[in-house]
């Protein structure tokens, strides 16, 4: 490790000054590169240098190396992930203003010189008072839950049977249980809307076998949205089921069919115990970000199909209400955090070591 | 060059001035409220093939690992050729391991897998593979030098594993289990190879395994270990013939404890009053009171079985041959004493007569007083 | 057995054919020479070629493009950092913190993620002047934080099952930790950087509510300009996009399978 030491110190060093050269260069425009691209590049060779930079002053200071590299996911996190909560939290105390940002200060100076804080809960009770926000999240607790219910119905099966596939069947099924999740999400949600609607694909090929008379109203329905969150979150149901399923021992099967047990009372008090963990994880997966969901109600829900997600998305962009959205953002946040530490626990307790 | 001295032959640690080359001093280890390793010195010289022997579970690979620089003691001190390693991270330590998984890196061919510890050294490309081409030649594996870990078998990824740590000329060479995946013809054989690479460069190796005859065999010395603590420390004859515990007796090879109590004493001839085999007579033991409870270990190999009272012994007992293993070599028989006890009994195949003795006898057993050993824990 | 021999198969390959259906008559239609989409009216690649002349459809595919590159590759950075921290240092200050800011985004929903970031951004810009006016910049930001969550689950798990005493053996023969980290550490899990990567790409590629609200004038992203058209109802063309969309993603994958049956009988 001799030689190599200040070598490798030395050319660090020069990179320091060569991408902090490069980050200038970028940002002034003068490298071939398009415009636009420019920027978020110069960014990228920024924080290059800032981090060979942060190496030398750790080193020049003493701090062990290991801090830096705990604090570069750290940093970077808490400050794009992290902080937008706080900041989304203060501007749901603040009102909206004709300004920009269109929001009121956090504070302000008086005329003698104090410091007043403008923060006010009027947000949060108009919320409470106005039902129709009651009404939207209680819906989207009860839309997301349903769908769940059914993406559990329909992917427990599918994840079982491809678990207790031979190879090379197993890799083949989950290699097409993963390919729709790589297509595109909206994509895919588009191609219900072709099948629901009343010159869709489902009415046509009903009406041609003669089942109905009149083209059945499938879209802009609750049952539409069901459809279109089952659909586009049944690998998130699948993939965990799979793989806590694949790791059931089959032995404990055949000793509990050698005990005596007939198939059913074998898969419901051995394999659907076991697999609870699979079912938890894939049911979180599925619900949280449910709740929340736009772009399904807004393609395929109609106007008395009531989501937060698409309360939040209207109040911010058409009603231009920003600390209102802000509002409904940190409860839903509320709402949802309950579930996600459910999630981290069940997460903890099965990982490895 | 000359061949260095080995240790086998000078045994430094019977030398009181012998310089240790290994000091390990009072190491503690915890895991949270665990202790793996509990207050343990030991010397060890230059030269040496030493062996930890003990169960999982008893602390030998975590004793190992603090040697290795992977873990840092709780307490107390290591020092390596005088040097104290304790902030002396693991890539800077004289030392160099061999692990149980062999751990060759599956991306890199043979030949930079061993090459790769001198190029760390700084050592230019030309060089370290020259050496790596090298030392591939000394484990037989001369023309394996471009292929990937994976296309080896498993004694092949075992000599590169061992070209590999060998390499650089460590002092001390750390070794965990390292014929463990052999199988018994592969281990046989791989031990005196093992044998003839340390004679050969005079390298100090530290071997860590659960397998007494393992360690019997590689070692100039044994580190008995158990539940963190060593029990004992010797050379295998040593440990063999004169155990210092029920636990070192019973665990190198097979034995046959019985516990009694000391009589008065005795200037020639001690006797301890056991429930199993009556009063024995073993040769006196110094610092015994009487009354005291010892026990009393007799190896299968020393007892003789005769049809007809043996004259002359003085330790005899009589019992009914309930077993009989034929192992090759050799036959081991269960008998059972008159209280119900089972003692092992084996005998050489080479001195079986024409009427060998055989299940349902009534015979004697009997063995000299010399060969019993008496232990106080 | 025999009942239960047959009930699995069949749902299973409903299921499938749920998965599937839409995809395929997404490919089917876009061959439809009908602007109606689902009512057919004879075949032809028409969209294809309107697709192709649609200069606001293409600039916004190249502006997808260059965000996912850029996002992906930041993600995956710090994603890998992220995983390799909380697998291998076993305790430190702030690791329930991190574990916690690398679970939630996987199942944040996007409207709060959206939102909370675009605030961010505009109070940054209020009190530190960056990032002036949002955009690609801004885009390539919240990409990568909420894929990075993705690229750590999937780096943790190679770290777990990869065998430390290579890493152990590589610093026994005299590697420092940063070399052991290059010359060891990440080819092991290369196989698991790169689907992480391809990932965050894929994810980043699809986003359509977080760069709504996060991005600017002049930086709308596919699926921003694919949203607005859909809204208003069916459009052939984007059939077609879709078509191209599946058959790349198609190749690709079935190339990835092959070339991972391939890695899994060197790295046992």
């Amino acid at each position: 490790m001799s030689a190599a030491a200040p070598v490798w110190a030395m050319s660090r060093r020069g990179a320091v000054l060569a991408l902090a050269a490069l980050a200038v260069l970028l940002r002034m425009d003068v490298l071939p590169i398009a415009a636009d691209a420019g920027a978020p590049l110069s960014l990228l060779v920024a924080a290059a240098a800032l981090l060979f930079l942060a190496v030398e002053l750790g080193d020049w200071l003493g701090i062990s190396r290991r801090w830096l590299v705990i604090a570069v996911p750290m940093l970077w996190l808490f400050v794009f992930f992290l902080v937008p909560f706080i900041v989304l939290g203060r501007i749901s105390l603040a009102e909206p203003m004709i300004a920009r940002p269109p929001y009121s200060p956090l504070w302000e100076r008086g005329p003698d010189g104090s410091f007043n804080i403008i923060a006010s809960f009027e947000n949060f009770q108009f919320l409470y008072e106005d039902a129709l926000y009651r009404n939207a999240y209680l819906s989207s607790i009860r839309v997301a839950g349903i769908s769940t219910i059914f993406a559990l119905l329909i992917g427990y099966p599918i994840a079982y049977y491809i678990a207790r596939s031979p190879e090379p069947r197993r890799s083949v099924l989950l290699l097409l249980v993963i390919l729709p999740f790589w297509t595109s999400f909206l994509l895919r949600v588009y191609a219900w809307i072709g099948f629901l609607r009343r010159d869709g694909v489902i009415n046509n090929i009903l009406s041609w076998l003669g089942v109905i008379d009149e083209p059945l109203v499938m879209m802009q329905t609750d049952f539409a949205v069901y459809i279109g969150i089952v659909y586009t979150y049944l690998p998130f149901m699948i993939l965990p089921l799979y793989a806590t399923l694949v790791k059931l021992d089959d032995s404990l099967l055949e000793a509990a069919g050698d005990l005596g047990a007939s198939p059913t009372v074998t898969f419901l008090t051995v394999t659907l115990p076991l697999s609870l963990p699979g079912i938890v994880a894939g049911s979180m997966l599925v619900f949280i970000p449910a709740i929340g969901e736009y772009v399904i109600p807004a393609l395929l829900g109609g106007p008395d199909t009531l989501m937060i997600g698409r309360v939040l998305w209207d109040e911010f962009f058409s009603s231009r209400d920003w600390p209102v959205a802000s509002a409904v953002a940190i409860v839903m946040l509320v709402l949802v955090v309950v579930p996600i530490m459910w999630l981290q626990a069940v997460q903890n307790r099965e990982a490895p070591k | 060059m000359t061949t260095p001295a080995i240790a086998a032959d000078t045994r430094p640690w019977t030398d009181p001035d012998a310089q240790p080359f290994i000091s390990i001093r009072h190491i503690t280890k915890r895991f949270g409220d665990v202790e793996a390793v509990k207050d343990i010195s030991l010397d060890i010289y230059r030269g040496e093939l030493f062996c930890l022997l003990g169960g999982s579970g008893c602390g030998k690979s975590t004793l190992l690992r603090m040697l290795a620089g992977f873990e840092a003691p709780s307490e107390g001190q290591i020092l390596i050729d005088g040097q104290d390693m304790a902030h002396v991270p693991a890539d800077k330590r004289p030392t160099n391991m061999m692990f149980q998984s062999y751990a060759l890196f599956p991306h890199m061919s043979v030949e930079k897998n061993v090459a790769y510890g001198l190029l760390r050294e700084g050592k230019s490309k030309a060089e370290a593979y020259a050496s790596a081409a090298e030392m591939l030649k000394l484990v037989k594996l001369g023309s394996f030098a471009k292929r990937k870990p994976h296309q080896l078998s498993g004694g092949q990824r075992q000599r590169v594993a061992l070209a590999r740590a060998l390499i650089k000329k460590p002092k001390l060479l750390l070794l965990d289990e390292p014929l463990g995946a052999l199988d018994k013809k592969l281990r046989e054989e791989t031990q005196f190879e093992l044998i003839r690479i340390q004679e050969t460069l005079g390298v100090t190796f530290i071997v860590v395994t659960h397998d007494q005859d393992e360690a019997m065999t590689l070692a100039t010395r044994i580190g008995v270990m158990d539940n963190g603590v060593i029990q004992q420390v010797g050379e295998p004859r040593e440990i063999y013939e004169t155990p210092n515990s029920r636990y070192v007796a019973d665990f190198i090879g097979s034995v046959n404890l019985f516990e009694g109590v000391v009589g008065p004493a005795a200037p020639d001839l001690m006797r301890v009053e056991t429930t199993d085999l009556g009063a024995v007579s073993v040769p006196p033991v110094k610092g015994l009171t009487q009354g005291q409870t010892v026990w009393l270990a007799l190896r299968p190999e020393r007892i003789t079985l005769t049809r007809n009272a043996p004259d002359g012994v003085p330790n005899a007992v009589q019992g009914l041959v309930e077993d009989v293993g034929y192992v090759g070599h050799m036959s081991a028989y269960r008998v059972r004493l008159a209280n119900g006890r089972v003692i092992r009994v084996t005998q050489s195949n080479r001195l079986r007569d024409e009427d060998p003795i055989s299940w349902d006898e009534h015979i004697h057993a009997s063995w000299n007083a010399s060969v019993v050993r008496v232990l106080t824990q | 057995m025999k009942r239960r021999g047959l009930f699995l198969p069949i749902v299973a390959t409903l299921g499938f054919v749920f998965l599937y259906a839409p995809i395929i008559s997404l490919v089917v239609f876009s061959f439809n020479e009908s602007r109606l989409v689902t009512v057919w009216g004879g075949f032809s690649t028409r969209w294809y070629g309107e697709l192709l002349n649609d200069g606001q459809m293409l600039s916004a595919a190249w502006i997808s493009l260059k965000v996912g590159m850029i996002s992906a590759t930041l993600a995956t950075a710090i994603g890998t950092l992220a995983a390799f921290v909380l697998t291998r240092f076993s305790r430190f200050r702030g690791k329930l913190l991190l574990t916690g800011m690398v679970t939630a985004p996987l199942v944040m929903p996007e409207v709060i993620t959206g939102l909370s970031l675009l605030l961010l951004f505009v109070a940054m810009e209020t009190t530190l002047g960056w990032p002036s006016g949002r955009g690609l910049t801004t885009v390539v930001i919240a990409h990568a934080t909420f894929c990075a969550a993705y690229v750590t689950v999937i780096a943790q798990s190679r770290l777990r099952d990869m065998d430390e005493s290579l890493e152990e053996a590589a610093r026994d023969l005299g590697a420092g930790p940063v070399r052991v980290f290059f010359d060891i550490t990440l080819p092991v899990i290369a196989p698991a950087l790169i689907s992480g990567w391809l990932l965050a790409f894929t994810l980043s590629l699809d986003d359509l509510v977080i760069a709504s609200f996060v991005s600017g004038p002049g930086a709308s992203t596919l699926p921003m300009v694919i949203f607005s058209k859909v809204r208003l109802g069916v459009s052939p063309d984007v059939n077609a996009l879709a078509t191209i969309i599946i058959v790349i993603v198609a190749i690709a994958v079935t190339i990835a399978g092959l070339l991972l049956r391939r890695q899994s009988k060197k790295n046992p």
